[in-house]
Order: C-alpha cells, then sequence, then structure tokens
C-alpha cells in the first residue's frame, strides 16, 4: 500500500499530461495539473526558506566549520525580507536599492567569471594531444576567427568556413544529441508512468 | 459679352468638380477624385466563422477580407448575435483583412457575427451574417503523427522491458562516467572527504531533474553503504524536498538511517548565479572528493565545473541541454551525454527490465535513424524523381508536430 498510493499517482498524473497533449477536449486537466504544482512550489518556498534558516541556525548554534559566514547569510536573508514586506519593493525603496545595486552587480560578476573559466578549459581542451583533439583545436579556431573582422580581413572566406561549421556539422551534432535526449525522455517517463522505475519512492528492488 | 459666355461653362464645370473633390486626399487631387460612395456590404468581401480546430472548445475563428478599390471605412465593428436578438460589439476592428478568435463561448451553441463598417463615424451596410458552433475536439489532428511515432516506441521499449523481465541476455554498451560512480564514492570514503551532488537549477517539473533525482536514489546508497558525506544544494524549494525524502529512503533501504543528515540536503536560492556562488562556495570549503553534476545546467555549468576541478575532485557530470555538454567535456573527466543521464538509473541499477527498457530505447533510435535515412535519400532523390518526394514528404508530415 506504502508503494501503490504513489504509483497509481504517478500513473494518473502522467497519463492525464498525455492525454491533453493528444486530447484538445481534456486540456483543462492538463492545466489544473500544472496549477497545483505552481500551489505546491509556491508553498514550498517557505519550506526553503526555513531550511535556510534552520541550517545557518545550527551552524551558529553549534559553532560549525566555517559558521562566521552563517550570521551574515541569515542578516542578508533578514533585511531583505524586513524591507520588502514594510517597506515596499517599487523602484526607489530600499528593497529596489538593493536589489538593482547589490544583487544584479554580484550576479554580473559571477558570470563575467565566465570569461575566465572559459579560458582556461579551452586551454585544456585545446590541446592538440591526438588527430581529434587537434581537429578540435582547428574548427574552433576557425569558428573565433570568422566571428571576428581580422577573420574576413585575413580570408574572406573565413566567415562563411566559420559558418558552415556552425550550421553543418555542429548543428547535425547538436541534433543528434536532442534526439537522443527525446528518446531518453520518452522511456523515463514511461518507466516512471509504468511503475517500471520505482527507485524513487524507496522500492528499486 | 462673348467671351464672358464662354467663360461661365468653365466656372460651373470647376464648381462641381471642386464640390465632387471635398474631402478628397490632398494626392488624389491632381489626377482626379472617384470619392466613391460608402458601401459597407460591398467593402467586405468575405467573412466567415467556423470552429477552431484542434482545441478544448468555446472558440470560434472569425476571418474576414475586404476590398481595396471602394471607399475605405475609418474603422469596422465586429458584432455577434446574443440569445434576446441584439447585435452586440465585441470588437473593433481596422479596415484591413483579418482575423479574430471570439472565445469563452458556450460549445454547441450557435454564434452569428457580422461586420459593420464605420464612415465618419456612421454605421453603414453591415456585412451578411455568418454562423458557426464551437465544439471540442476528440484528437488534435496536427499531433497524429507523433501519437503513432510515440505508440511505436513504447510497443519497442515495452517489448524489451518484457525480454529483461524473462531473463534474456541484453547487451547494453558501457557507459563510462556510469561506472565511475562507485569508484568516485569509493575514493571520497577513501580520502574521508565528502560527495557533492548537484541536481541541477530547474524545477521539479523538468525531465533532467526527475531523472536526475532517480540517480541521486543510487547515489546516495552508494554513499549510505561506503559511509561518506552527501552533500546535496539545491536551487529549488520542491526539488530541496524531493531530495530529502528520496536520501532518506536509500538511506533507509541499506539500513543505515542513522547516517542520514536530513541538513546536509539545503536550499541555497533560486537565483542562477547566486546559487552557483554558494555552490562554489562549499566547493572551495567542504573540498569535496567527488562531485555529480546532473540535470539542467545554462551558463552556471563551466562556473561550477571548473571551480569543482580546481579542488581536486573527481567530477561525473551529466545534461541533455546541447549547448552546456561541451564545457562538462572540457572540465570534467566523466560526462554522461543526452540520452546517457536518462539511462543512468537503469544502468545504475542493473535490473532487467530496467535495462530491457534501455535496450529498447536504443532500439527506437535506432528506428529514428533509419527514418532519417530514408527521409535525406528520399529528398535528394526526389529533386530528380518526383514519386520519391512524396516520400519526403510522407515522413515530414508525420513528424511534424503542431
Amino acid at each position: 500500500m506504502r508503494l501503490v498510493i504513489p504509483l497509481m499517482i504517478t500513473f494518473v498524473a502522467g497519463m492525464i499530461m498525455i492525454l491533453q497533449f493528444f486530447v484538445p477536449a481534456t486540456q483543462s486537466m492538463g492545466e489544473s495539473l500544472q496549477e497545483w504544482y505552481m500551489i505546491v512550489a509556491s508553498a514550498a518556498i517557505f519550506l526553503g526558506a526555513i531550511n535556510l534558516l534552520n541550517v545557518h541556525i545550527h551552524k551558529i548554534r553549534f559553532k560549525a566549520k566555517n559558521w562566521k559566514y552563517s550570521p551574515v547569510t541569515i542578516a542578508g536573508f533578514a533585511v531583505m525580507i524586513i524591507t520588502g514586506l514594510f517597506l515596499g519593493i517599487e523602484p526607489g525603496r530600499p528593497f529596489d536599492f538593493m536589489f538593482t545595486q547589490m544583487m544584479v552587480p554580484m550576479g554580473a560578476t559571477m558570470f563575467s567569471l565566465l570569461a575566465f573559466f572559459v579560458a582556461s578549459a579551452a586551454f585544456r581542451a585545446f590541446r592538440a594531444n591526438n588527430w581529434r583533439a587537434t581537429l578540435l583545436l582547428v574548427s574552433a579556431f576557425v569558428v573565433m576567427l570568422g566571428r571576428v573582422p581580422i577573420g574576413a580581413m585575413i580570408w574572406s572566406k573565413i566567415p562563411g568556413i566559420s559558418e558552415w561549421i556552425m550550421q553543418v556539422p555542429n548543428l547535425a551534432g547538436q541534433r543528434a544529441v536532442m534526439i537522443g535526449a527525446a528518446m531518453g525522455m520518452v522511456a523515463t517517463s514511461l518507466r516512471m508512468i509504468f511503475g517500471i522505475e520505482r527507485s524513487y519512492l524507496g522500492g528499486a528492488d | 459679352m462673348r467671351r464672358m459666355l464662354f467663360v461661365l461653362p468653365l466656372l460651373i464645370f470647376a464648381g462641381v468638380a471642386y464640390t465632387q473633390c471635398a474631402g478628397c486626399p490632398e494626392e488624389e487631387l491632381d489626377g482626379g477624385c472617384e470619392n466613391p460612395e460608402p458601401c459597407g456590404d460591398c467593402f467586405i468581401l468575405s467573412l466567415t466563422a467556423e470552429d477552431a480546430p484542434n482545441d478544448a472548445g468555446g472558440n470560434i475563428e472569425i476571418a474576414w477580407t475586404v476590398a481595396t478599390t471602394d471607399a475605405i471605412p475609418d474603422s469596422m465593428l465586429l458584432e455577434r448575435l446574443d440569445s434576446s436578438g441584439e447585435w452586440i460589439p465585441i470588437s473593433t476592428l481596422s479596415p484591413i483583412d483579418g482575423s479574430k478568435t471570439d472565445a469563452n463561448l458556450i460549445d454547441g451553441s450557435e454564434y452569428s457575427y457580422r461586420i459593420v463598417p464605420f464612415y465618419s463615424g456612421n454605421a453603414e451596410t453591415a456585412s451578411e451574417a455568418v454562423s458557426s458552433i464551437p465544439q471540442k475536439q476528440w484528437m488534435h489532428t496536427g499531433r497524429i503523427g507523433m501519437l503513432i511515432t510515440l505508440v511505436i516506441i513504447s510497443i519497442v521499449i515495452f517489448y524489451y522491458i518484457d525480454q529483461g523481465k524473462r531473463g534474456k541476455d541484453l547487451y547494453i554498451r558501457r557507459i563510462a562516467g556510469l561506472t565511475a560512480v562507485e569508484d568516485a564514492v569509493g575514493r571520497a570514503t577513501e580520502m574521508g572527504r565528502p560527495v557533492l551532488y548537484i541536481p541541477g537549477i530547474m524545477d521539479m517539473d523538468d525531465i533532467q531533474t526527475i531523472a536526475s533525482m532517480v540517480i541521486l536514489g543510487r547515489v546516495a546508497i552508494k554513499t549510505a553503504e561506503y559511509g561518506s558525506p552527501l552533500l546535496v544544494p539545491t536551487c529549488r524549494s520542491v526539488v530541496m524536498s524531493v531530495a530529502q525524502e528520496i536520501v532518506k529512503e536509500s538511506y533507509l533501504q541499506v539500513g543505515r538511517p542513522d547516517a542520514y543528515n536530513r541538513e546536509s540536503i539545503n536550499y541555497i536560492t533560486d537565483d542562477q548565479f547566486g546559487y552557483a556562488a554558494g555552490v562554489d562556495g562549499i566547493m572551495v570549503r567542504e573540498k569535496p572528493a567527488a562531485i555529480f553534476m546532473l540535470g539542467t545546467f545554462y551558463a552556471e555549468s563551466l562556473i561550477l565545473a571548473e571551480t569543482g576541478r580546481s579542488v581536486g575532485a573527481i567530477q561525473i557530470a551529466g545534461t541533455a541541454m546541447p549547448s552546456q555538454i561541451p564545457f562538462f567535456i572540457a572540465a570534467c573527466d566523466y560526462t554522461l551525454i543526452g540520452e546517457e543521464l536518462f539511462a543512468a538509473s537503469a544502468y545504475l541499477s542493473k535490473e532487467p527490465k530496467l535495462l530491457g527498457s534501455l535496450r529498447g530505447q536504443d532500439m527506437a533510435k535506432l528506428f529514428f535513424m533509419i527514418v532519417i535515412v530514408i527521409g535525406v535519400l528520399s529528398a535528394t532523390l526526389g529533386q530528380v524523381w518526383e514519386p520519391v518526394a512524396k516520400i519526403a514528404d510522407f515522413l515530414k508530415t508525420i513528424t511534424t508536430v503542431e
């Protein structure tokens, strides 16, 4: 019984979602299920917030490893909530100021780190150890060259070759991955809907 | 005096011409203005009302075309006949060809529509009324091809699941990344460091996150058996709740509920780069020996993978996002590409029926490869021999989804 009810719920919900895709008359059922999910997800935000506080209060209380970062997290969490709830979130308010002047730049800083990580990853990936790595290196070099003005200045056909690499072999590879992934998605969905895969319920074997 | 008699008809002609051209656009004065009479019903060339196709009912699609040579009205009003027999306006239209969907109607009831053109604010003769009855459809005609495809795939998968159940030996190709899972957890145990599991940044309504959660269950069994700490920072609250339950079940399954630590599966933030910063911090502070990155990733993939590499962890990544796969290949030790992510749970379980589904998945892929080859060949040969092109058209029709 412990497994039967969750499996039945999974089966019914899964079949409704498949059905509503092919049978327009049942679309409202699918929409209702999606609305239910949104309600559950919204309620779960509180769980997340409680978990965050719980973990960090626990760290401070027991002076766990690196506990000194936890007061900063809790303070940031509290300040954002208090300013948002009591002073409003409209432009010009402290919440909006902290979001646009602190959160957004910090996010942008993290994103900009990507440039350095791309450089270090490219350095490793483009080492011409064998013929495949060499092929990768050459094609990447041509693509990069074709995307900057100096490429066309060196040879007018480089941008065309670059575009061909992106649109033919690269796109073919991407589509192959996507078709394979789609097969995997169908198989995973069928396994879960029909209760063949039940490890997530703790009853794998 | 005779000259004056000659001028008089000219003046009369000019006066008549001026009267006719009053209100005529400036540019038409040179070429002569026709100033046709406003004509509502002859301006609207056609008006059709049809039940909206492939919908859940309650919609009627109204389409109209207008004449280009007659007097153009300032605006038009689309009207619907209500139950009391009165025409009620439902929308103001521009005097050009167009279409509109009238929504929230009652299925099975007949609705009539007409268009009334307005000239200088005055309503002219309305178009002929047209009627239709909204109905819900029981089959989406644009998705029949996909339904057939899905049925074929399902039959193939279920056939091989049955073969697996019967104990038939099914060859499954070796996936290096999955074979390394046990080694990675073992390494973490030997080094006395934790295992870090990152389930991507999407919510539980994403199939990759669902696949990732299933794999988490398998990894948690290994960490429970080996006694390694397992850290699961999540980006979504629902994912956190699901992960906590899955890990708990896995620890119970191997008889180690005492080793389960609920707080090691925690929520960080919904913000993409905030999450990346938080997980990077965990990597640098906790120095995990093994990192699993399985799920949906976007721009944060390389930030996480490179940081993980910098702390010397063995990294196993997997995603079906084609744009992130190269980053994982460059920065991680093992990468599950696309379908391998979905195959992971079955592969790790070694359960015959799950392995059968993997075999079925591969066979379905083979079927599509054959379809693609036939499609490419028929489309190419169809350029020189037309009958062959019909095969390509047929394949295109059944594989196109609306």
